[in-house]
């Protein structure tokens, strides 16, 4: 926690403080480490239960629900083929297919690959999926067993994203809560379903209640790596900068093109050389690097194992991990010292460069370059 | 009497203008957050709406790093880089249809720009500074990422990446050089090509390639032409998506020294 920018933190607790309305105080000494964790209120007091299957080979063990009891979980309805046909062995496919309403491979797949997973025998497994489709069997006939309360503090602190369905009615949650949650089997997060002690008919029409469907741990999701840092919507902040900077650009490029016109000399002619002859600026320091070396130094060597194979090694060469300057005196100086020089031959080549390619001062003979032709004459 | 009259007109313009912002067809072409649809208030949803409901997407992300924005850190120089790319295109389609690649046409086709097509010199002008300046915030964009170390882990490749984008940066400007077939282009070019033919062992074969000839010809013109407007910007349309992507990919923009 002790990471965290001190400003970021405050941030963060001052919402948290005003979403949960308790001092932000509180908040920040829970932070921090120093007090308990506060239970974080959702909706109306949620009272948390854990979601057990039920076991549909022992449904007589399943205890009768009292029909007042607010709390009462509707779960799958004790399956009544499960008594009779879990210890049978062999598994009528084709029957359950036809009730089913689906092929009888695919429910025989679907049956063995999940007893397998569950450890039921797959007359159990059977059973139970068949069980929840019986649109007869009513909810309440069944209750399930007494649900273990999860300790509330616990479940607070590894909520990493509560996720929240409206209740509609009672018996669209019960269906929403029938289904058999596999995470709880595959020992995954917790499932659990917190629902409001009021009861939902007491609920006025037209406003929709909130209840906690599932927990699932932040790790199980995805790994957060990344420290916290402080940023900024791109919109207005970043983009007002470059709308700006598009805007200067443009304007001084024409501007600059209003008053300063484009070289154009004679028509092409191959039997007029020029006197001297000069490649763009930026290839010119190359071209002073000629004057001085073999062609094969200076023309070949020079601009692809420094140029270009050089700079691409720059990273991989460069183990020092700081981005610090003062850690990196070394790096600086060597690229400093390569942009100068090459800066230093292009700015010879340019001004200081007359006829043969020779020596000049530009002060004294005037400059020898085209590009800058109508600039000078300006 | 004449103010009644110019009410009437602001409420009448007022209403027409609210009724065309809030039709259908506005409401369909600007997507939820857009900053010109009627209704937009300042939210912190609608600021990432305009971002993350637009093209921009591709490009940026919802949220960047506060010291990314300061302009003294980036001085803006990729953005810039990017935007002088836009602008040379935009200029170099114009000059387009005023230019024939022959040896011929061409020095005719550039002289005329001047002449007799309308904002033809201004437009040529805007190309060929243009591209000296990309030339230039390339090289000063990755002098800036040097000097703040960005191409540290995990950028590695983004610099990589960056120096092909220079390289394609002084080949697109070099080609550009020979179109105007002025003395000054045809003899820089010249200087240029001779330095590809000191390549070991298959010099000569490079610099054939490069001028679809031994020299400097009336053929070179349409060879490079074609580089120009078309095969370069090609190859660095797709590797600025990849730098692009990586600035995102890798973490966004490097952290403060």
């Amino acid at each position: 926690m002790s990471d965290i920018p001190e400003h970021l933190l405050r941030r963060s607790a001052e919402a948290k403080a005003k979403a949960l309305g308790i001092p932000v105080e509180d908040v920040l000494a829970e932070m921090t480490g120093e007090a308990a964790p506060t239970p974080m209120d959702i909706g109306e007091q949620p009272k948390v239960e854990t979601v057990v299957a039920p076991d549909p080979a022992t449904p007589a063990a399943v205890p009768v629900a009292e029909p007042e009891t607010p709390s009462q979980e509707p779960t799958p309805p004790a399956p009544v083929m499960a008594a009779s046909s879990a210890d049978a062995g062999d598994v009528d496919y084709d029957a359950a297919a036809t009730k089913a309403g689906m092929p009888a491979s695919l429910l025989k797949r679907s049956v063995e690959a999940k007893a397998k997973a569950s450890g039921a025998s797959p007359a159990s497994v059977l059973a139970e999926m068949l069980g929840e489709e019986v649109p007869a069997a009513p909810p309440a006939a069944s209750a399930p067993p007494p649900a273990e309360p999860a300790p509330v503090e616990e479940i607070t602190e590894s909520v990493a994203e509560v996720v929240e369905i409206p209740i509609v009615e009672p018996a669209a949650a019960a269906s929403v809560a029938a289904e058999p949650p596999a995470a709880s089997r595959s020992g995954g997060a917790t499932a659990v379903a917190a629902r409001p002690l009021a009861q939902p008919e007491a609920v006025p029409e037209g406003v929709r209640t909130q209840r906690l469907l599932t927990v699932v741990k932040a790790n199980a999701i995805q790994q957060v790596k990344s420290e916290p840092t402080d940023k900024v919507n791109t919109w207005p902040h970043l983009m007002i900068m470059e709308f700006a900077a598009l805007l200067a650009v443009t304007a001084v490029l024409i501007v600059l093109s209003v008053i300063l016109q484009a070289p154009l000399l004679e028509s092409a002619n191959f039997n007029a050389t020029p006197n001297p002859s000069k490649a763009p600026w930026y290839f010119l320091g190359l071209q002073e690097l000629l004057s001085y070396f073999d062609p094969q130094i200076a023309g070949v060597t020079v601009p692809t194992i420094i140029g270009l194979v050089g700079f691409m090694a720059i990273p991989y060469v460069d183990r020092n991990p700081s981005t610090k300057p003062s850690d990196r005196k070394f790096a600086i100086f060597m690229y400093t010292f390569f942009m100068m020089g090459a800066a230093t031959l292009t700015i010879f080549g340019v001004l200081f460069r007359g006829p043969g390619f020779n020596f000049t001062y530009p002060w004294a003979d005037g400059i020898f370059f085209d590009d800058l032709k109508d600039w000078v004459n300006f | 009497m004449a103010n009644g009259i110019i009410e009437k007109v602001k409420e009448q313009a007022t209403s027409v203008w609210e009724k065309v912002h809030g039709s259908q067809v506005a409401e369909s072409i600007l997507r939820p957050g857009s900053p010109f649809k009627k209704g937009y208030s300042d939210t912190p949803r609608n600021r990432s709406y305009v971002i993350m409901n637009n093209v921009l997407y591709h490009l940026h992300p919802v949220k960047v790093k506060r010291h990314g924005v300061r302009l003294s850190y980036t001085l803006c120089l990729g953005g810039i880089s990017f935007f002088l790319f836009i602008l040379l295109t935009i200029t170099g389609i114009f000059l387009m249809f005023y230019y024939a690649p022959t040896a011929e046409a061409a020095y005719s086709d550039v002289a005329a720009l001047s002449t007799s097509v309308a904002f033809g010199s201004l437009v040529r002008n805007m190309h060929r500074w243009g591209a000296h300046f990309m030339v230039l915030s390339v090289f000063l964009h990755m002098s800036r990422v040097f000097y703040h170390g960005a191409y540290k882990p995990p950028r590695e490749f983004n610099w990589v990446v960056g120096v092909i984008l220079l390289l394609l940066t002084l080949l697109l400007s070099f080609t550009g050089y020979l179109l105007p077939w002025d003395q000054l282009a045809l003899w820089a070019v010249t200087v240029g090509t001779n330095m590809a033919g000191f390549v070991p062992v298959f010099g000569g074969q490079v610099k054939f390639l490069l001028l679809g000839s031994v020299e400097v010809t009336a053929d070179t013109i349409l060879r490079w032409y074609v580089l120009h407007v078309l095969f370069f910007p090609f190859i660095i349309v797709i590797f600025m998506a990849v730098h692009f992507w990586r600035v995102r990919k890798d973490g966004g923009i490097s952290g403060p020294l």
